[in-house]
């Protein structure tokens, strides 16, 4: 099984470097995976992660793209919530991307 | 990811969406999807890995299917070599793989079929390309059953009738009884097992979602458009791809929907039970898993006591709706005889615009020149509404009535030769993203045409994974991502509301 190894410790991730245990979860983790996909954390990045994971624990599954860009709107005012916006912070797409950063599972579907 | 020119208008020779590749054998033979993990095999009741004695399982299973489907076997054994079909294949024309060409892929089914069950095959092998099954094989059935949509296209071009489609979808059941799945499909499969959608959306998710996009048209239209949840005694239970409730351009047709039924007056209901119309076990060939997603249609249908059932936007779970619920979970006898069992989006959509009963501010479309693509499932296993070709019509009718500016594709590209989007069939996935990339190109070049003839900015489609693949494939070919929209979205842009339906929840249409 592949791992991401951080301060001597490895924590597990799929196929698609997706983590296997959702709580091993930690920022320091959340940064290594977004080198990994090419990523410098922003505040914006953070804002995204943050929100992500707090709706994860309430409703056990990711929001919503435009859940997501209203989030943003709110917090960084209206050009900053755009879905393209999103995409310029995660340009894999802010579902898939932001989730595997944020130590989300992947979003399944026809998505 | 290569970024390829953006059409520029006037200013170049577009390349033909049909043209022939130069062959590039075994180009495509290392495209393989992730395999599904035992977990998500065994949760569909296959083995976890590949079982030792995994040949004669498979011979005994290709046996039984053989047994079990007659076109199965037809399909085997009257292939005549003619060649119709083998330029009709959008991963064959996107990669120059002569695997890639229908009658080859095929042929890595048949020759084993050859030498178990002809006599031929069984005595004089060499004669007729009859081969064993080995493990060279079965990897060569992985890489290229999983470069099959499942579209049907050369189906419609073979002068016998050979669907390519059932021979990859037994491809697929016969690797997955020796252990050898995918994972993006038998992973989404259980999920609808356990959680009721592809998503993996609870029903506390669902509902919040849905309270948001009342208060968003609220806010937008200042009409109190509703979107309920597991109401008992509603009229009609819409049943729609999960897509719907969490990716763009998917909800803006939710949306469009919603506000037809406001418009209509209707009782409806969306179901936390059943909350996926896609059904992938189309997709691996499973009789057993395809009908136990279809079983928890007809249980929501009789939990909440509707009168009718509406498929939205989804390309194969029409297919599965409209030619195979009956069968599959039925009998529907339960539900109102009057209307059709199920009814499509775009049939109830347009049956209210035939009978005047909803309008249009068609200008509010007018920054939109639009295309419409015909998705495979639809196009080709289906029919919708009273007449033949209903499937090809009733979209554009519904088009033509919310937009002033639509132009269609060159006719060798759409209705029943339409190509497919490139991630049909359980494709759909980011481990395939080469092979999506590359089998959109036909329907890319197509794009590129109507877009330098008539100035077309956008496509619109009625299938979830059709608007997923062209969001991703778009930009690749230099487009906007947002080219891509829900049929249903076009007529939320332009629908006239009424702050009260006006249809008074008579049933009415």
């Amino acid at each position: 099984m592949d791992a991401y190894v951080l301060d001597s410790h490895s924590y597990e991730h799929d196929e698609e470097g997706y983590l296997k245990n959702l709580s091993e979860w930690n920022k320091e983790l959340a940064v290594l995976i977004a080198v990994d996909e090419k990523i410098e954390m922003s505040d914006e990045h953070w804002e995204v992660v943050n929100f992500l994971r707090d709706y994860y624990e309430e409703y056990q599954v990711a929001p919503a793209i435009r859940v997501l860009v209203k989030a943003m709107k709110k917090t960084f005012g209206p050009e900053k919530g755009e879905q393209k916006y999103l995409y310029q912070l995660f340009p894999y797409g802010p579902a898939k991307q932001a989730c595997k950063i944020a130590g989300l599972p992947k979003p399944t579907g026809c998505v | 990811m290569e970024q390829l020119e953006p059409p520029q208008t006037g200013t170049r020779e577009l390349a033909d969406p049909l043209e022939i590749p130069d062959l590039a054998p075994g180009c495509m033979s290392a495209s393989k999807p992730y395999a599904a993990a035992a977990e998500f095999q065994e949760a569909l009741g296959y083995p976890g890995e590949l079982v030792e004695n995994w040949h004669d399982v498979a011979i005994a299973k290709m046996g039984e299917l053989r047994g079990k489907y007659r076109s199965f076997r037809v399909f085997l054994d009257s292939c005549v070599k003619c060649g119709a079909c083998t330029d009709k294949c959008h991963y064959f024309l996107g990669t120059g793989d002569p695997k890639n060409m229908p009658v080859a892929r095929q042929d890595l089914l048949r020759q084993v079929y050859r030498r178990h069950f002809t006599l031929a095959g069984k005595f004089v092998p060499w004669l007729v390309g009859a081969k064993d099954l080995t493990t060279e094989v079965i990897d060569d059935w992985y890489s290229y059953f999983h470069q099959c949509s499942q579209c049907r296209r050369c189906s419609v071009f073979c002068p016998i009738g050979i669907d390519t489609a059932e021979i990859s979808m037994a491809g697929r059941e016969i690797m997955d009884s020796i252990g050898k799945g995918q994972k993006y499909s038998n992973e989404i499969i259980g999920k609808v097992h356990k959680i009721g959608n592809n998503l993996g959306l609870p029903a506390k998710a669902l509902k919040a979602t849905l309270a948001d996009l009342e208060e968003e048209v609220l806010e937008d239209t200042g009409v109190p458009v509703r979107f309920p949840v597991d109401e008992a005694g509603a009229d009609i239970l819409l049943v729609t791809p999960s897509a719907d409730f969490f990716a763009e351009p998917h909800i803006a047709g939710l949306i469009g929907y919603a506000k037809v039924f406001h418009q209509a007056g209707a009782r409806w209901t969306i179901s936390s039970y059943a909350s996926e119309a896609a059904n992938f076990g189309l997709f691996i060939g499973s009789y057993e898993n395809m009908r136990e997603i279809a079983l928890r249609i007809r249980k929501a249908a009789i939990d909440l006591g509707v009168k009718r059932i509406v498929f939205g936007e989804c390309g194969h779970a029409w297919r599965v709706a409209y030619s195979f619920l009956n069968t599959l979970a039925g009998s529907f006898d339960f539900l109102d005889q009057n209307y059709p069992i199920p009814q499509h989006i775009c049939e109830y959509t347009n049956d209210l615009i035939e009978g005047g009963k909803l309008k249009f501010d068609k200008a509010k479309n007018d920054h939109i020149r639009l295309t419409f693509h015909d998705s495979c499932n639809v196009a080709r296993g289906s029919s919708m509404g009273k007449t033949p070709g209903g499937q090809f019509e009733i979209p554009r009718a519904i088009l033509r009535a919310s937009c002033s500016h639509f132009y269609d594709m060159a006719p060798d590209t759409i209705r029943e030769s339409t190509f497919c989007c490139g991630g049909g069939g359980g494709l759909l996935t980011d481990d395939l993203i080469e092979l999506r990339k590359k089998g959109a190109q036909p329907r890319m070049r197509a794009l590129q045409q109507v877009a330098e003839d008539h100035g077309v900015t956008h496509m619109a489609a009625i299938c979830a994974i059709c608007k997923a693949q062209f969001s991703k494939v778009l930009p690749m070919y230099g487009f906007d991502m947002e080219a891509i929209v829900s049929v249903h979205q076009m007529v939320s842009n332009a629908i006239i509301l009424d702050p009260i339906g006006d249809g008074a929840q008579t049933g009415e249409n």
